[in-house]
């Protein structure tokens, strides 16, 4: 019987603990596929983080490091002068790195560390319950927001892609979606772009992608899926955020 | 008022706004999420302020801003987060003033686990942020206690404007039983003559919060008046609740959470014959040490018993004062101690097996 | 001294909780101590819930239950992983709807009550856990009736006080449940 479809290598057999619908699997799978793709997974180092996917270091076939919460740019900075011929690649949620993590974030950006960064945006805390990330859309009801997220009281959300792309050393940034299948594609290959980058040598990569949360949004799968389009990305502007930059 | 029943982390919440606390700032960790969740929905009813910090670290630093105000604030977290406040809990400290701050403890080091444990005793009671100071550290063994200490922990800071520690652990926190708000005994509180209100309150009259003395005289003074007050505090504040300790055996020693598990475990004892005793720590610091100078006459042994492996357990053995042996039996990392476990300890001190 | 402590699990979602909360303020409500302990973990669904209940006409101690007098099960891995901590003589009550297996404890008395089945046929599947309350409180007495219907309002809250009615329904049916074995 000729095989149509298998999992990647770069996997492991693992059940995935997320909740049905739970968009995180899709990336793990893409960051997956282009690990095997670019023959990397031997030398890569992957940073966990706090959240949801912290036990991404259980599906992902390579060496990992599991980091305080919102730490793990610094960690991999350590990991990557250490060894700067490794791919070192950090996996962290929207409060892990827009919240309690801006400081490593921004620092690791400005520093130009030539990491690659997936940065996971599901405009809410997942593991903890449901409580307000600061990606968390005005309006948008969190369990510590009960009456939605009032822009007077918290200010609007923070757009880190934008924000870092501010600085020079930041040098590929791009918003990606995995809300369906052409989305999904596009994810991979920005993806791809940003683990290539770390391969030539190039500075700080990071694509963040808007994902979702169906068990804290109180959605189902599908609504949740609608939900992002229809609301996260018109907030969120998906594609290349500022031009690559090259740096000397 | 009847009775309600309520979860211990939302029942701080409740007796926190009762005690007239306006001002929670915070940030999401397990077990303790429902209290913020909870200042959520309810502080904005009061006129008060939540916030939700973008990190413990700023958490911590509101409460200092807010305190140093002149506000009742206070904040909460579990293990990890509470590592990340002590910079600020030493500033705090330093600066002399009063807030609340709540520890449900989970399991340790690091990321450790999430269920309950009392690994953080350490921390709490014998610094974890730097320098000479002290948190006044209450330990509740019931959701009423818990909402008694609370209520009462807000005046204890003011009077002595020190920072005040609530240390429970994940089944305090989840936990749901009985409460009554009952006002605390009353306190002469000082006036809030320090607070940074603005210079047209007070005549023109500059004030500064600071934990900062750079003449070397001035922060040696500076310490050694912390110093009095913290001996002050011993002297008024110790407090612990003592269960058969005069014709017991053996002396058990344990706090919050374990103190239940362990009065159940001198219930199973006395049915077999055996004379145990309980000294159970209310404040952690200052420690009951003189709880135990009668007992370590009296008593053949002690055992203490801890959801960690072996903290407070050095506090005892300062009390009894190798007068007589202390021994220790604890699990960790969200593991509970188990009463026929404990049982079976007793049995082998007493028939000289260990 | 009368006093029961109590396990009850069953998945996420099937009301393991609320049963227990139900149950322990209605032991408040007649005035006696209680105490209600969760498990809890990280938020991903799929998991299993259960909650230790304990009410006593003297203070509780520890509030964690290792010698239950009764337990309710409402599926399959909690019966295996929750049916050795009944003492011996104890209550253990089974959802047959979703557990065709039998309790490999003999010690104990055994009741199985279609539960799912029941709340089906009273027109809602929700209430599948207040027919086991039901038949626990008509085995123990432990609390009224009225109070856990009391109770209800207050742990669900007034919107889905007109939930009261089903309830009844549901609560006499799983009492019902259980007369045949006396
Ligand atoms: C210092 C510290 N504070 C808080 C926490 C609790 N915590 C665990 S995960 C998390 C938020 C995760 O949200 P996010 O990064 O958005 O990831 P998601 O679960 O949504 O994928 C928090 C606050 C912690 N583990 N450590
Ligand atoms: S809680 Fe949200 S982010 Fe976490 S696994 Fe479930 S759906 Fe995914
Ligand atoms: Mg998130």
């Amino acid at each position: 019987m000729k095989t149509v479809f298998d999992r990647t290598k770069a996997l492991t057999p693992a059940a995935m603990h997320y909740c049905p619908g739970c968009t995180h699997g899709i990336v793990h799978r893409l960051v997956g596929e282009v690990l095997e793709e670019l023959d990397i997974l031997d030398k890569s180092t992957m940073v966990a983080p706090v959240g949801c996917s912290t036990f991404i270091y259980d599906y992902i076939n390579c060496d990992a490091q599991q980091a305080a919460h919102g730490r793990a740019p610094a960690v991999a900075t350590g990991i990557k002068r250490v060894h700067p011929d490794s791919i070192v690649f950090t996996y962290q949620g929207d409060g892990d790195l827009a919240s309690i993590g801006t400081a490593e974030i921004v620092h690791a950006a400005m520093r130009g560390e030539r990491i690659t960064v997936i940065f996971v945006n599901n405009a809410i805390y997942g593991m903890t319950g449901g409580q307000m990330a600061p990606t968390t859309l005005a309006g948008q009801k969190a369990s510590t927001a009960p009456l939605g997220r009032d822009k007077l009281h918290y200010g609007m959300p923070i757009r880190m892609s934008e924000m870092l792309a501010t600085l020079d050393s930041a040098t590929f940034i791009e918003r990606v979606s995995v809300h369906d299948p052409a989305h999904i594609r596009k994810a991979k290959s920005a993806i791809k772009k940003a683990f290539e980058n770390q391969i030539t040598g190039v500075g700080f990569s990071m694509v963040e992608v808007l994902s979702t949360c169906p068990t804290n949004w109180k959605m189902t799968p599908v609504e949740a899926l609608e939900w992002l389009k229809d609301n996260m990305i018109p907030y969120y502007p998906l594609g290349n955020i500022g031009n690559p930059k090259e740096v000397e | 008022m009847a009775k309600d029943l309520m979860k211990g982390n939302e029942a701080i919440g409740a007796a926190a706004i009762k005690a007239g606390c306006r001002y929670f700032f915070g940030y999401p960790i397990t077990p303790q999420s429902e209290l913020p969740e909870y200042m959520s929905r309810e502080l904005p009813k009061v006129g008060g302020v939540f916030l939700q910090a973008e990190s413990e670290v700023a958490a911590i630093n509101m409460v200092y801003g807010a305190s140093g105000a002149g506000a009742r604030v206070m904040t909460s977290s579990s293990s990890p987060g509470i590592s990340l406040k002590m910079e600020g809990i030493s500033y705090i400290a330093g600066a002399e003033l009063p807030c609340l701050i709540v520890n449900i403890v989970r399991g340790g080091p690091g990321l450790g686990g999430i269920q309950p444990a009392q690994s953080d005793y350490f921390q709490a009671t014998k610094g974890g942020g730097h320098g000479d100071y002290r948190l006044i550290v209450l330990a509740p063994n019931s959701i009423q206690e818990m909402c008694d200490l609370v209520m009462d922990g807000f005046d204890i800071a003011d009077q002595y404007r020190n920072p005040v520690m609530i240390l429970g652990d994940g089944t305090l926190g989840q936990m749901m039983e009985a409460v009554e708000f009952n006002e605390p005994k009353k306190r002469e509180l000082p006036p809030k003559d320090w607070a940074t209100t603005g210079i047209k309150d007070k005549n023109g009259k500059k004030r500064l919060i600071s934990s900062l003395f750079i003449q070397p005289e001035d922060l040696e003074n500076h310490n050694l008046k912390l110093q009095m007050k913290y001996e002050e505090i011993k002297k008024n504040e110790t407090k612990f609740e003592s269960l058969d300790v005069d014709d017991a055996d053996i002396v058990l020693t344990a706090y919050g959470t374990t103190s239940r598990i362990v009065s159940n475990a001198i219930k199973a004892l006395k049915k077999i014959g055996i004379k145990a005793g309980m000294i159970r720590p209310i404040t952690l610091w200052p420690f009951p040490y003189g709880a135990y100078e009668k007992a370590a006459d009296s008593a053949k042994a002690f055992l203490t018993v801890e959801m960690s492996l072996g903290q407070m357990v050095e506090d005892v053995r300062l009390g009894v004062n190798g007068k007589k042996p202390v021994y220790f039996y604890g699990r960790t990392g969200g593991m509970l101690p188990d009463q026929t476990e404990i049982v079976e300890k007793v049995k082998k001190i007493l028939g000289g097996e260990i | 001294m009368v006093e029961q402590q109590i396990i009850i699990a069953g998945f996420g979602g099937q009301g393991v909780l609320s049963m227990g909360q139900i149950l322990s303020y209605a032991g408040l409500l007649e005035g006696k101590n209680v105490s209600w302990l969760p498990s809890y973990g990280p938020e991903m669904r799929g998991g299993t819930a259960n909650c230790n209940v304990i009410i006593s006409e003297e203070l509780v101690g520890s509030p964690i239950v290792k010698e239950a007098d009764a337990a309710i099960i409402m599926n399959l891995p909690s019966l295996e992983k929750f049916e050795k901590f009944v003492v011996s003589g104890g209550n253990l009550l089974i959802n047959s709807s979703l557990i065709s297996e039998k309790t490999s404890r003999g010690d104990v008395k055994a009741y199985e009550i279609p539960a799912n089945d029941i709340a089906n046929e009273i027109g809602n599947a929700k209430v599948a856990n207040m027919v086991m309350l039901g038949a626990y409180i008509e085995l123990t007495k432990i609390v009224a009736k009225q109070s856990i219907i009391q109770s209800v309002e207050k742990v669900l809250g007034s919107s889905k006080g007109n939930l009261i009615q089903i309830n009844e329904e549901a609560l006499k049916r799983g009492a019902e449940s259980v007369k045949c074995y006396k």
